[in-house]
């Protein structure tokens, strides 16, 4: 049973289903994605408290859990790849690292422009920014871990490791920060929460991040591509590949 | 007639000990480091004493977190250098002994140094002297954990060109959550308010990685020896 | 094949460094009194051969087993029997000769000063006991790595240029010592530029690029 499981996580097989996968990921996203925006940037009403600001959410949201999501893939792929030594781990963790930083990025910079009307500033240290913050501060350690060795056999490991240990504590850092937080009540009164949802705020949402999830796995596909191939590239089967 | 774990952990704090007592220079160090850090804050704020008293346990848990994490690169680099961090990885004692011995060895003559040295600095930054006994335990919990989270660092950036600097890349976003209770149960002790929820809370992070970290840390040096 | 494995077999071993395939398909048995000259030009991976074989490096493919028990499962016991001398002489500068026997055989069996001092004497340099390692040439650091695999009192010795910086006479000593470890029943592992002159079962591995 097990051969069978290898034999799926082999290089070549997950090559063949990266490339397969990808465009059918790309269309769902792109549809997602369209009606997400459509729905929620020009159909849904504006929030009574919050103005147009609100909408804002829409990135934001969907943002933050993906960045979080992609942290965790990559921790599970570092984890398999380091305890039963399937290197296909190491092409998935190294391929979503910068898009998760990304999406991290893109929530910093989407939470900070929606916090400008909200706060009257672009940065006033809320908790779940805070903490997203630290997320990148982690997501730049396992990408810099990775390039700084020479051989990259033994840079995967490393970065694998730090990506293992860092999945650990992103939700006692979450807790500390949101903790720290409410030692200063009053600073923030209004947190990036957005409004309660009725149906026509909230379905846009859930396309949105249904649509950030497809979008991750095409792009998580394509850069799978060019991992298997730099890390095989001296196995047959890649020559094959590059011939044909 | 094979060498038990304690035996072996005794034998390996002992010549880590040795090791730095033979150099004593190298201890002072982090201490100065400490308190150069602790300086340069009043200066920039141009004496406002007045303000310093109120950031007095910030200041102080940077500095004693940048402090830890300057020497916590030597941790096993000299080892690696020579070339006796093989002979340890081979002499039957396994990884985990051997970095829990090392860990805590460094801790001894770095992190609970910082510790002594605080109420210095604690009185310099104007920290009352009830306050002190939280101070103490919250440093020491907390630079426990901090070698310990280091350790995990510095067995993966051995050797690296500019590993120091990637070190602390690593280490400080992870020691965050210590750095928050820490510097929130000095402040709570001097205002005078409940330590005991930010203490427990330390006193967990640090007993969680204590007891997590050594695994991680020998599996980083199995990483590097390769 | 062997019913009753002894010694050490080294089984097809694959290592790759980053592109370069530097060990292909390796194999080789070493029997309890045996020993293996493993030689080659630079670069051709007898260091990481010897390193594959002690367990600090595992290899991509193939597999080293100790007395049929292969060396991952069964570390702990396979490294109370071995003795690993690398290329340097793995001291702690600030150490003296004694205690840096002390502190690296001592994790491996209880040993007297007697006895510490006594390897340091077979190996020529009893003088040097006391004096911190840093002071030492290189020639009487390696007489010391040689001391502590004689200390360490182990079946199995990997040795990378045991004859590297020692003279004439320290050269003929090595070679004492392994004719009399062999002879005892002990196995070994050496990397050697030069002919070893042994008056024992040597056998040799030759590594190609």
């Amino acid at each position: 049973m097990w051969t069978w499981f290898y034999k799926l996580a082999s290089p070549p097989h997950v090559f063949g289903v990266a490339v397969a996968l990808a465009p059918w990921l790309f269309s769902a996203a792109a549809l997602a994605i369209a009606y997400g925006l459509i729905a929620g940037l020009a159909i849904a009403p504006p929030d009574y408290q919050q103005g147009e600001a609100f909408r804002m959410i829409y990135a934001h949201v969907p943002s933050a859990i993906l960045s979080v999501t992609v942290y965790t893939v990559m921790a599970v792929a570092s984890a398999v790849a380091l305890i039963w030594r399937i290197k296909v781990g190491h092409a998935v963790a190294a391929a979503s690292a910068p898009i998760g930083a990304s999406f991290t990025l893109m929530t910093l910079v989407t939470g900070s422009l929606w916090g400008r009307p909200m706060w009257g500033t672009y940065w006033a240290w809320d908790p779940r920014l805070t903490s997203e913050l630290i997320l990148l501060f982690l997501y730049v350690g396992v990408m810099s871990l990775r390039s700084a060795f020479e051989d990259p056999a033994r840079g995967d490991r490393a970065a694998a490791l730090l990506a293992v240990v860092g999945v650990v504590n992103v939700p006692i850092v979450h807790f500390s920060v949101v903790w720290w937080n409410s030692l200063h009540q009053g600073a923030t009164i209004v947190t990036l929460e957005g409004p309660k949802m009725p149906g026509s705020m909230l379905w846009p949402l859930l396309s949105m991040w249904l649509g950030f999830m497809l979008f991750y796995g095409a792009v998580l596909c394509i850069r799978v591509q060019a991992e298997v191939l730099d890390r095989e590239r001296q196995s047959a089967w890649v020559r094959e590949a590059i011939k044909s | 007639m094979t060498v038990g774990a304690w035996e072996a952990f005794w034998l390996i704090v002992h010549r880590e000990m040795r090791l730095s007592f033979r150099r004593p220079e190298q201890l002072l160090q982090p201490l100065v480091f400490f308190l150069i850090v602790t300086t340069l804050f009043p200066l920039g704020l141009s004496l406002r004493l007045s303000l310093l008293k109120d950031i007095a346990p910030g200041v102080l848990w940077v500095a004693a977190l940048l402090a830890s994490l300057l020497s916590l690169d030597s941790l096993f680099k000299s080892d690696a250098d020579d070339g006796t961090l093989e002979q340890l990885a081979l002499s039957g004692q396994g990884l985990t002994v051997i970095v829990v011995a090392k860990t805590v060895a460094h801790w001894l003559v770095t992190g609970l140094a910082l510790v002594l040295v605080s109420p210095i600095v604690g009185t310099a930054l104007g920290i009352p002297t009830d306050a002190f006994a939280t101070m103490l335990l919250s440093l020491a919990l907390g630079t426990l954990t901090l070698s310990w989270l280091g350790a995990i660092g510095a067995g993966l950036t051995i050797g690296l060109r500019r590993g120091n600097v990637l070190l602390s890349l690593i280490v400080l976003p992870l020691a965050t959550p210590l750095l928050i209770f820490g510097a929130a149960a000095t402040e709570r002790a001097i205002s005078g308010a409940s330590v005991v929820g930010a203490l427990y809370f330390l006193a967990a992070l640090c007993v969680f990685t204590c007891t997590l970290a050594p695994f991680a840390a020998a599996a980083a040096l199995r990483i590097t020896l390769e | 094949m062997n019913s009753t494995p002894d010694g050490l077999t080294v089984d097809k071993i694959h290592v790759w460094r980053g592109d370069r395939h530097v060990l292909r398909g390796v194999s080789a048995q070493v029997r309890a009194g045996e020993l293996v000259h493993v030689s080659g030009p630079n670069g051709t991976g007898k260091t990481t051969l010897l390193r594959v074989v002690s367990g600090l490096l595992r290899p991509e493919q193939g597999q080293v087993s100790w007395r049929g028990r292969s060396i991952v499962s069964h570390r702990t016991d396979y490294q109370a029997a071995l003795a690993y001398a690398a290329h340097e002489p793995a001291l702690k500068g600030d150490l003296t000769a004694l205690e840096n026997l002390r502190f690296s055989v001592g994790l491996k069996r209880r040993s007297s000063a007697a006895e510490l001092r006594g390897a340091l004497e077979r190996t020529g340099v009893s003088a040097c006991a006391d004096l911190p390692a840093r002071v030492l040439s290189a020639g009487q650091r390696r007489r010391v790595s040689l001391a502590r695999v004689i200390a360490m009192q182990a079946s199995v010795w990997l040795l990378d240029e045991p004859y590297a910086n020692l003279d004439a006479a320290g050269s003929e000593l090595v070679s004492a010592l392994l004719q009399g470890h062999v002879e005892a029943g002990g196995l070994a592992l050496v990397v050697a530029h030069r002919d070893l002159a042994l008056r024992c079962n040597v056998r040799h591995l030759e590594l190609h690029s």
